[in-house]
């Protein structure tokens, strides 16, 4: 039962990434879009939370790089393991899981 | 007699409309040959990061008009440093916007200054006005 959890507000303004993080199960997806994407950096004060749920808990993190793009952020910048996905990706991700919940 | 009016940005752009609407009353409030500064904090930095390229998620990219607010008379862009840093971010992240000084020659200074959350609390303090957005 994998589920795909969508985050769009930025960690550093809201508590949604935080939240999401404590209801996430192994094998489940988590996709930042939009303001979001800030989060997907090395070295911001996220960072250690986001490595504790791909390393440790088998959660996989996904950023959308058109997202990233906008806001001047280089996919090569982001946290190792973090996968950079397009539009195609995320329709990817959501027939890939069986559910999907926005974290708005 | 001119009032200082402060601006403070600390939303990212493009995820809402803070950013922009900032830019157009900022542009507005140059007319009136106001003492403006800009100060970004918090996930306001991200406005004036290098590089913005949202034509893929199909949004204008008003990066480039933050260039242009020197020729009204708008110099001074605060940046808080701790912000930078709590989002992995350095002074190189950031867009090279200046200013040319007419009192010097119209030689190109630096518009933009990085500031400790210290200083930045003076800056606030030392306000006639204050814009949040």
């Amino acid at each position: 039962m994998a589920m795909l959890h969508i985050v769009n507000k930025s960690p550093f303004e809201r508590n949604a990434l935080k939240s999401c993080l404590g209801h996430t199960s192994a094998g489940d997806s988590i996709l930042l879009i939009e303001d979001a994407v800030v989060g997907a950096l090395t070295g911001t004060v996220m960072a250690p939370e986001l490595q504790v749920a791909m390393q440790d808990q088998a959660v996989a993190v996904y950023a959308l790089g058109p997202d990233l793009a906008a806001r001047g952020l280089s996919a090569e910048r982001v946290l190792p393991g973090l996968q950079v996905v397009d539009y195609a990706g995320f329709v990817d991700l959501t027939v890939a899981n069986e559910k999907t919940q926005s974290w708005l | 007699m001119a009032k200082k009016f402060l601006y403070l940005n600390r939303k990212a752009p493009y995820g809402s409309v803070y950013a922009l609407e900032s830019l157009e009353v900022v542009l507005i409030a140059a007319a009136f040959e106001q003492e403006v500064s800009l100060a970004f904090l918090d996930d306001g930095v991200y406005q004036i990061a290098k590089g913005q390229n949202p034509k893929a998620i199909g949004m204008k990219n008003f990066s480039p008009t933050y260039n242009a607010l020197g020729d009204y008379g708008i110099t001074k862009m605060y940046v808080e440093r701790e912000s930078l840093a709590e989002r992995g971010l350095t002074e190189d992240d950031l867009m090279p916007i200046v200013y040319e000084d007419e009192d010097d020659d119209y030689a190109e200074k630096p518009s933009v200054q990085v500031v400790s959350r210290m200083e930045m609390a003076q800056i606030m303090a030392e306000q006639d006005v204050t814009f949040s957005f």
